[in-house]
């Protein structure tokens, strides 16, 4: 395993990388000085620590590719590796918001389903303005908007609906009306990137909600069932389109 | 794995949806979804898409002694196995309702049904006969599970093929592929499920239901017919109780359905045939295009509304004003009415020469592939009128060239326009758009 030399993570940016692969990382970034070799090199070493993304795994010298997919690397504050894969099953991660469905009503707890191995629990409390008196109106089947604070593989996920300062921020009960659907994950990553050419072109069209979830789950709302069911078909179908014919569909669409 | 609840929001949707005759992914209440038939390398083995779902078929065939009360008939073994792999929420090896019921409506379709000769398939009376057994795997639930499996199930025994037997006296001689081609078996007819969906205590029907519009159903009738119009089964589940009229037109619209299947059949097992005869490619690898990660592909729609504004303009501003109609619309039921009797097809001469033609250069290709009228894109808003007389497309090539076949003398259907153009965007500036960022920390 340890055998083969890696490769230089500079040199694979963008390109396709399969797990197994080794990626080495420039000698300044290691931390623990292996040999007694000072460093005076020309240029300090870089600020920050070095953030080992998704899909990458720290291993002795460098880096371990875990899944493949196409390397990414972000130079800013101490710099980023990571590795952007489709995938459609979710594996819940600390800090991700997501859309969960609530299975079951526990006592003080609920059961949400969120898309991975196990249902999550959100505590009544982790509302925004919730008391012991005043319980949030949660029934079975609802959607819920939060984001985990407890999310490894050893324990069942937690989620909560407020932040660290007790304010919702756009968490909570989602509206009753509307519609639910799946897509991959990879498409999702997409949508919220900033500036997402998706997003701006369907705001054109027809005045929406949209709920963008982590796991795969998007909600959206529109005036009329036939918007809301066009608006979810352009989104399943942007996975496939590329750029070109997506304009093309919108341009009907709103020329109609 | 359990499966995914179906939230609250998702229902009420679904269930609004249908009562505006509106369906996810934009068909209309009677219509199919895309039907894919592929054959394997071997005989007897098939692979049916109903849109999404995916059920796969292979015929076997085995001398055994016969059953005690039937010497002189063969046996049939049916079996339909779920698996994790077609959705989440089907476990292996459990007995569930589901699978029960499945397993025994197949059963009834295709055994009760008599489709198949049983006679035939005795070797020696009493000693030996033929066992057939047909399997079939279900690779990908999206709903109407019953459909799929019943024309994979038709076709695989349409398409397979057993060794060939003589008996001298005593004597039986079963001659191996080599010695001797395989034998067809014995088909009188081909019975084929058609499922339709209830909602709302009876009020709306879909037919060929989804998963999602399975979840949120009250009730399911599931006929099977044959192109001669005969019944082989009929069954109703659920919670919704259906009046004598709305089990008749069911059937009509079973037998309209059942004839275009049964066509798309014949021209798959004819190019199959072909394909094997000349020598040319077959089998999966050739039918199951492979070039992409994504396991599943959009049928591209093959609409180019560039100028067509100009176009039509020119069109209308040339023709002849239309005769003076007075329309009389006969209502069969909510939402479809008949206006006029409808002209005879004029069709008729281009028909012979275009079909000799495309048969030709399609004669390769293996998929036969239906294409309703539905767009599996954003055009859920454009009109879509059916005819009675739907083109079937042999190839899966872009091109899609199509093939009108004969019109048929079926009960027509002229469906009113269903006027599902959206309304202008609206003229308020300010964009209702909440989006729910990640607050990056």
């Amino acid at each position: 395993m340890a055998a083969e030399r890696g490769t230089e993570a500079e040199a694979l940016v963008g390109q396709v990388v399969l797990p197994g692969d080794l990626l080495l990382l420039p000698a300044h970034y290691d931390e623990d000085a292996e040999g007694e070799r000072l460093r005076l090199s020309a240029g300090a070493a870089p600020q920050g620590r070095l953030l080992c993304g998704p899909g990458l795994r720290r291993s002795g010298a460098g880096l371990l590719v875990t899944k493949c997919g196409l390397l990414r690397h972000r130079p800013g504050g101490g710099g980023a590796y990571w590795v952007d894969s489709q995938q459609k099953r979710y594996v819940p991660v600390k800090g991700d918001h997501v859309i969960g469905i609530v299975t079951a009503k526990a006592g003080d707890v609920f059961r949400l389903d969120v898309g991975g191995s196990e249902p999550a629990s959100l505590s009544y409390l982790a509302f925004e303005g919730a008391t012991k008196r005043n319980r949030p109106n949660v029934q079975v089947g609802d959607l819920i908007y939060g984001q985990f604070v407890v999310a490894n593989k050893d324990m069942e996920p937690e989620m909560v609906c407020i932040d660290s300062s007790g304010k919702s921020s756009g968490m909570g009960i989602i509206g009753q009306d509307g519609f639910l659907f799946k897509v991959s994950l990879g498409l999702i990553r997409k949508l919220l990137a900033p500036k997402c050419e998706i997003i701006q072109e369907l705001s054109q069209l027809y005045p929406f909600e949209l709920v963008l979830g982590m796991n795969g789950r998007i909600w959206v709302k529109a005036k009329t069932v036939q918007q809301t069911l066009i608006i979810v078909n352009i989104l399943e179908a942007c996975e496939y389109m590329t750029a070109e014919q997506r304009k093309q569909a919108l341009a009907k669409l709103s020329g109609n | 794995m359990k499966a995914t609840p179906l939230s609250n929001c998702e229902r009420r949707f679904l269930l609004r949806a249908v009562q505006e005759k509106k369906r996810l992914d934009g068909r209309q209440c009677y219509d199919y979804r895309n039907i894919r038939v592929s054959f394997g390398a071997d005989r007897g083995c098939c692979m049916v898409e109903l849109g999404r779902t995916r059920v796969l078929a292979q015929v076997s065939c085995e001398l055994v002694p016969p059953k005690p009360s039937r010497p002189t008939e063969g046996v049939l073994f049916f079996n339909l196995e779920l698996s994790p792999m077609a959705a989440p929420g089907l476990e292996p090896g459990r007995q569930s309702e589901l699978l029960v019921s499945l397993n025994r409506l197949l059963e009834r379709c295709l055994r009760d049904s008599k489709c198949i000769d049983t006679e035939s398939l005795c070797v020696v009376a009493g000693e030996k006969v033929w066992q057939i057994r047909l399997d079939m795997h279900l690779l990908n639930h999206d709903g109407n599970i019953t459909d799929a499996a019943s024309i994979a199930g038709i076709v695989a025994l349409c398409h397979f093929r057993r060794p060939d037997v003589s008996v001298q006296g005593e004597e039986v001689t079963v001659y191996t592929p080599e010695e001797r081609d395989p034998v067809p078996l014995s088909i009188h007819h081909m019975p084929i499920c058609v499922s339709f969906a209830f909602f709302h205590q009876g009020t709306y029907l879909l037919v060929d239901p989804t998963e999602r519009e399975e979840r949120v159903m009250d009730g399911l009738l599931v006929i099977a017919m044959n192109k001669h119009h005969e019944i082989c089964t009929i069954q109703s589940s659920g919670v919704v109780m259906l009046l004598q009229d709305q089990i008749l037109r069911c059937s009509k619209i079973t037998a309209v359905k059942v004839a275009e299947i049964t066509e798309l059949i014949q021209k798959a097992l004819e190019n199959d045939q072909k394909a094997r005869k000349e020598g040319g490619k077959f089998g999966f690898a050739e039918s199951i295009p492979n070039q992409r990660i994504t396991a599943f592909k959009m049928e591209s729609a093959a609409v180019d509304t560039n100028d067509v504004e100009e176009q039509a303009g020119e069109i209308i501003a040339k023709a002849d004003p239309p005769s003076e109609v007075f329309a009389n619309p006969v209502l069969h039921t909510p939402g479809t009415a008949q206006i006029g009797e409808g002209i005879e097809s004029s069709w008729g001469d281009l028909e012979e020469s275009e079909k000799e033609e495309v048969a030709e250069d399609e004669g390769e290709s293996e998929a036969a592939a239906f294409e309703c009228e539905k767009v599996k894109t954003e055009d859920t808003s454009t009109v879509r009128e059916t005819k009675s007389d739907e083109p079937i497309v042999l190839s899966d090539s872009e091109e899609e060239e199509v093939v009108i076949l004969e019109p048929q003398e079926l009960p027509r259907k002229t469906r009113t326009q269903t006027s599902s153009k959206q309304e202008n965007p609206s003229k308020k500036v300010f964009n209702k758009k909440r989006r729910k960022k990640r607050t990056s920390r």
